[in-house]
């Protein structure tokens, strides 16, 4: 008898925790519109791309969000330096996406106005991954609009600079990312 | 007991949620073609033609140099003294069009070409496992003038087309491989020596040693030459070495004519005895029109 009520117990308590869990994660929203720049500003000439092909997902629930940027979908004005950024230092072949998963807090769903965020999580870019905090703000109006500016350091994701190409390429870019969310239906 | 299930559950939802979240995100991305880039540096191998274009609005100019053979000896400073020359300049009518114009001293030719990517290798599952590209070019041997010519030579003797089909496929990061079935017409042509259409077949890779240098290499085998015809198939080994909008070709190689009828029908160097040209490519790329 004893055994029966303890996997009876077991089935309940597992059963209940699933729908606290599910109703613990609430409403889904997913990216809309994205765009992910970076800027870089260096001696010969400045680089700068655009990414609009990102996708984003964010439980207003838990605070949990993930995004993920194609490497490929970077513009550049110029094509030889789209070649450049993918064939040499982001390696996309070998490495197709960056991507970012983690927690969003100092959120409110029922909060007016840009509020200020702290995105605490891992950021993996060129195969390499480093916790990261990223602070940004979110709006809470039809949708849901974020936007974050953060700097990335290249060694730290070990994308390395040809020696005969230093001189263009700044040590650090500053990345701009812009998501507007709506509801995620299944 | 139970509160420790509870716990175990509770980690167990918790740490999966966010992973879930970027799997979610994998299935709904929507899948775009994943076209391979960069299969060769250039859109030179050694003498001959890559399947690669130059992207939309890109301009390139192309200095190309060809020594004397190395055999002529000290007197020549191995070739030094001599030089064959093709200034030349491509552009990027769309990402997979690209047309060109040159001039090579040697023979005085001049040369136009249209080339167009039909297909494109694309990474991963599916798609294309190769690239082609369609290439066509027309040249005017300018030399002799008129008067000097040993015959009544009129424009169309001076004519010559070649067509080629670029296969190439990226094998990995490192390794590039082309194949390159070609034919060349000549308008007018010694018949004792050479038929007026020849067909080729051309081999050739890239091997890159580090990120911005890379080895190559290219032979071109005819077919049905005739006993009497005096030339070589052309055969090339090179350095490529990519310094942001440029690329170098270091080469060495039996033929000194840097259009196609000159390198692929007219080679007349024997590679094994010494009959090696030094020379180099060198290409600048400007953009014209900005992509965004």
């Amino acid at each position: 008898m004893v055994p029966k009520t303890t996997s009876l117990m077991k089935f309940i308590l597992f059963g209940c925790l699933l729908i606290v869990s599910s109703h613990a994660s609430g409403q889904k929203y997913i990216s809309e519109k994205s765009s992910v720049t970076f800027f870089s500003k260096a001696s010969i000439e400045d680089i700068s791309a655009r990414n609009e092909k990102s996708m984003c997902l964010l439980d207003t629930g838990t605070g949990d969000i993930a995004f993920s940027i194609p490497i490929k979908e970077f513009l550049f004005e110029k094509s030889l330096m789209q070649e450049h950024f993918n064939e040499k230092y982001m390696e996309s072949d070998k490495f197709p996406k960056s991507t970012f998963q983690g927690k969003l807090t100092g959120f409110s769903m029922t909060g007016t106005g840009s509020q200020p965020v702290v995105a605490n999580g891992k950021l993996t870019i060129h195969g390499v991954t480093r916790d990261v905090e990223v602070t940004g703000t979110f709006v809470m109006d039809q949708q849901i609009i974020m936007a974050a500016k953060f700097v990335v350091k290249l060694e730290d994701y070990q994308v390395k600079i040809p020696q005969l190409l230093w001189k263009n390429i700044a040590e650090s870019v500053e990345v701009s990312v812009d998501f507007t969310l709506k509801p995620y239906e299944k | 007991m139970k509160s420790s299930i509870i716990l175990f559950f509770a980690l167990v939802t918790v740490s999966a949620q966010s992973q879930d979240l970027l799997a979610e995100l994998d299935k709904k991305t929507p899948s775009t073609p994943d076209y391979v880039q960069a299969t060769f540096k250039s859109t030179r191998l050694v003498n001959g033609q890559t399947m690669e274009t130059k992207g939309k609005g890109a301009l390139e100019f192309i200095f190309a140099h060809r020594f004397g053979p190395i055999s002529s000896g000290a007197y020549e400073l191995y070739g030094l003294d001599q030089a064959y020359v093709r200034l030349g300049l491509e552009y990027g009518i769309t990402d997979r069009l690209g047309a060109g114009f040159g001039r090579n001293s040697e023979d005085k030719t001049m040369d136009a070409y249209l080339r167009y990517k039909v297909l494109r290798q694309q990474s991963g599952g599916g798609g294309s496992p190769v690239t082609v590209t369609a290439f066509g070019i027309a040249a005017v041997k300018t030399s002799p003038r008129k008067e000097d010519a040993t015959y009544d030579i009129q424009f169309e003797d001076r004519l010559s087309y070649t067509g080629q089909f670029l296969i190439a496929r990226k094998f990995n990061q490192s390794l590039s491989i082309q194949l390159v079935p070609t034919l060349v017409h000549k308008n007018t042509v010694d018949r004792s020596i050479e038929p007026n259409n020849q067909a080729l077949i051309g081999f050739g890779g890239r091997l890159k040693l580090t990120r911005s240098v890379a080895l190559t290499t290219e032979y071109y085998y005819r077919f049905d030459v005739p006993d009497a015809n005096p030339y070589y198939n052309p055969i090339g080994f090179g350095v490529d070495i990519e310094t942001g909008g440029h690329v170098f070709q270091l080469v060495m190689t039996n033929s000194r004519g840097l259009t196609e009828r000159a390198y692929l029908t007219e080679t007349n160097g024997d590679f094994f005895k010494g009959d090696i040209h030094l020379g180099f490519n060198v290409t600048r790329t400007f953009q014209l029109k900005k992509q965004k």
